[in-house]
């Protein structure tokens, strides 16, 4: 359990207390993967289904490491290689899945509320690994847990988020979280890619990318999907670079010295970050992706360990 | 059920009749399928069947103008018969079928067979719906006098709205010539795009593509200025926004020959319902459940008439068409059944009055499409609806009578509810009395 939670499938629902929950863990977790021998008994005889209906690899290895160092059985079911394409239901899909028995079935889907739906009908935990435009919990957590590593606390931190804000969710987990560990968030993007009311989840908007980053401690750029362009929310990604890319010259002029940069991956170089920022001081691009794995362990052992509250200690010991 | 000839007399209710401006406790006496006597006194003739009203309304029977009966062709979502007997358990004793049937209600072998099926169903009456277009594939214009000739009574290519103007301005000259409306979804496709539910801020934070009302208002502003070059009528279906209202309230300020329904569930949901509901389907619909400003925009054009008739687009679906992610299922809630008691909370609620409830569930709607009925004056036909407006029922879809089980209402506590329905003076809806 997550608090109050059996499934992680937004962070809007999640308080401030239970994504610190999780944050804790997690700092004991990444100490579990220094080690010279990264395997620790704790959800040994345990099942996680790995339940992707779209590509990932970031995502799914990371959550697969995440299982394996636990020592839980995984087991990746892709929609290339499931029923979906004969016509059979997500729920369908899913009650086949659960007849297997899993502890936690992690899923990822283009629609948004596919993991909603299948929380309601099966019986184990469900982690979301993104849905639609919805929510993608584990990554937004993994930023808050590289901002918090770097500067230690988030209050009184601002971040700014730029990109196609209207097809992210990544950006929808970062505003639902960020701010409840004391972040002021800032979005930035073309107007056709900011979502109607999102200011109302409490960030501010902006269309110049050097007013947004101006003063921020970090700046999240987001992946600008190909199939965007002619949407049409772009024209083409050679303004979108010009004008809401980041480079080194604009990071050195615009931004604090110690800011830093994330990207959710994969980049598209050149597009949204030039190779020089991406590869560079700034980036913490990698640790995203360590802690992502240390992160997701942390879930996994709210989600199927059933221990006590001693459950950090254990882990660590 | 009773044989027309009998004589039927209903007591002691409360009769809300506003087509002939009667609101009091009155004696309904119906004999040979027309009403016979709307009087404070009626004596009770010998052999009489006598419903006790006392505590209910007496209403004209409603009448709803958009309702998908799904036959021919979907027959294992609903059908003539079990959509009707759905239709009397809700006090409908008319009810308008759209075209969108499998094939298309565009000839008149559809309109035919829609008519045989209401006839061996014996329950509501159905007006068929005939299309705009062939196949309503927005290409060539539909036979319409044929239709007329057939028992249409207005024409819609309904969740087809005619993207091309031209076309559109051709469908209301032409129509002009057989006086029969045409009943419009108002939607501009490439507004659309691939939304699922209303732009705005929970669209955005659920994740689900959007669907501005402007998609709405745009249709609504195309189609009243067209009227104005061509003439002839146009009715507005299920108007979602506070847009539609406005160039609906100014157009009829100018006297365009136009007219509006309203549904129950955008009367009484919002778009925030469908986040509340956690992804359901069944609060899926189009035109989407729209903001809280549009629900009160369309509250009071239905109060101050300016929407003239609440219709419920009954749009049976499928568990399998249902049960799916968000995305992936089909648009459509079934409402003839709940519509009564959803928009009787709005009286309640002190927003509507019951004169007016009842209008547009009666007259205001046979008004659009010049229907008979609507009305209890002497020697109308004999359609009633006897309703208990204090009656709490919990909806169970499972006991519901049409074939679908797709309504936002389920597990919720409603009050108001049919208790006995007269088509043509014969009890065709008896609450809890098996059919």
């Amino acid at each position: 359990m997550i608090g109050r939670h059996r499934h992680l499938i937004a962070l809007e629902g999640l308080s401030r207390e239970e994504i610190l929950q999780v944050l804790d863990l997690a700092v004991s977790m990444k100490e579990v993967l220094s080690r010279p021998v990264k395997k620790v008994p704790s959800l040994r005889g345990k099942n996680v289904v790995n339940l992707f209906f779209e590509t990932s690899t970031r995502t799914r290895s990371s959550f697969e490491i995440a299982a394996k160092v636990l020592s839980a059985d995984s087991l990746n079911w892709t929609a290339a290689q499931s029923s979906t394409t004969k016509g059979e239901t997500l729920l369908d899909t899913a009650k086949n899945l659960e007849a297997m028995r899993p502890d936690v079935l992690v899923v990822r889907h283009s629609a948004s509320g596919a993991p909603n739906f299948l929380a309601r009908h099966v019986g184990c935990s469900v982690v979301s690994a993104g849905d639609g435009a919805h929510e993608h919990p584990s990554q937004g957590l993994l930023d808050c847990f590289t901002l918090r590593e770097r500067f230690g606390s988030l209050e009184g931190r601002t971040v700014a988020i730029v990109g196609d804000i209207s097809h992210s969710r990544v950006a929808r987990s970062d505003l639902h979280s960020l701010p409840k560990l004391g972040a002021k968030v800032r979005l930035c993007g073309p107007p056709t890619m900011i979502p109607q009311g999102i200011e109302r989840l409490g960030a501010t908007v902006h269309h110049d990318l050097r007013t947004a980053v101006e003063g921020v401690d970090a700046v999240i750029m987001l992946r600008i999907q190909h199939e965007r362009i002619g949407d049409p929310l772009i024209p083409n990604t050679r303004e979108y670079s010009k004008f809401w890319g980041l480079n080194a010259r604009k990071a050195a002029d615009w931004l604090k010295e110690d800011a830093v940069i994330l990207h959710p991956g994969p980049i598209n170089r050149g597009v949204e970050l030039s190779s020089d920022v991406a590869d560079g001081p700034r980036s913490v691009i990698l640790d995203q992706v360590q802690n992502g794995v240390a992160v997701r362990m942390a879930i996994l052992y709210l989600l199927a360990g059933g221990a006590g509250d001693d459950r950090a200690e254990k882990v660590s010991a | 059920m009773s044989n027309p000839k009998d004589v039927i007399v209903i007591q002691g209710g409360r009769v809300i009749d506003p087509a002939s401006g009667i609101d009091g406790i009155r004696t309904v006496l119906l004999r040979e399928g027309k009403v016979a006597a709307v009087a404070e006194r009626v004596d009770v003739p010998a052999g009489a069947r006598v419903v006790d009203a006392r505590g209910r309304w007496v209403t004209p029977g409603f009448i709803d103008l958009h309702v998908h009966l799904r036959e021919p062709g979907q027959e294992y979502k609903e059908s003539v018969a079990t959509g009707t007997r759905a239709a009397v358990a809700g006090g409908f004793t008319a009810v308008c079928a759209m075209p969108n049937t499998v094939p298309a209600n565009d000839n008149t072998s559809v309109t035919e067979l829609m008519l045989a099926r209401a006839a061996a169903a014996g329950l509501a009456r159905v007006y068929p719906i005939g299309a705009v277009t062939k196949g309503r594939k927005g290409e060539e214009l539909a036979e319409y006098g044929e239709l007329k000739a057939a028992g249409c009574v207005a024409l819609s290519d309904d969740g087809s709205p005619v993207m091309s103007s031209a076309l559109m301005r051709r469908a209301l000259e032409y129509s002009r010539a057989f006086g029969l409306p045409i009943a419009v979804h108002e939607e501009d496709l490439h507004l659309v795009g691939k939304g699922v539910m209303n732009e705005g801020a929970a669209a955005t934070r659920l994740g689900l593509k959007g669907v501005p009302a402007q998609a709405e208002d745009v249709m609504v502003l195309r189609d009243l200025s067209l009227l104005e070059l061509t003439g002839g009528r146009l009715h507005l279906c299920h108007v979602s926004t506070a847009g539609s209202v406005r160039a609906l309230r100014e157009a009829r300020r100018r006297g365009l020959p136009v007219t509006a329904e309203v549904t129950p569930h955008h009367l009484a949901l919002t778009d925030e319902d469908v986040a509340r509901s956690d992804y359901d389907p069944d609060f899926k619909m189009n035109p989407p459940l729209r903001t809280a400003e549009d629900v009160k925009a369309l509250q009071e054009g239905l109060a101050d008439g300016t929407i003239d008739a609440i219709a419920t687009d009954h749009a049976p679906h499928s568990p399998e068409e249902k049960k799916l992610e968000f995305d992936a299922a089909l648009n459509g809630v079934l409402g003839l059944e709940t519509a009564f008691p959803v928009c009787l909370d709005l009286v309640r609620q002190g927003l509507l009055t019951e004169r007016r409830l009842v209008e547009a569930l009666t007259v205001g709607a046979a008004r659009c499409f010049g229907l008979p009925g609507g009305t209890l004056a002497v020697g109308s036909p004999a359609d009633v609806a006897v309703l208990d407006p204090t009656l709490a029922w919990v909806v169970d879809p499972m006991r519901g009578f049409s074939k679908s089980r797709n309504t936002p209402w389920k597990g919720r506590t409603l009050t108001g509810r049919c208790t006995h329905a007269f088509v043509g003076g014969r009890l065709v809806h008896e609450a809890g009395v098996a059919p």
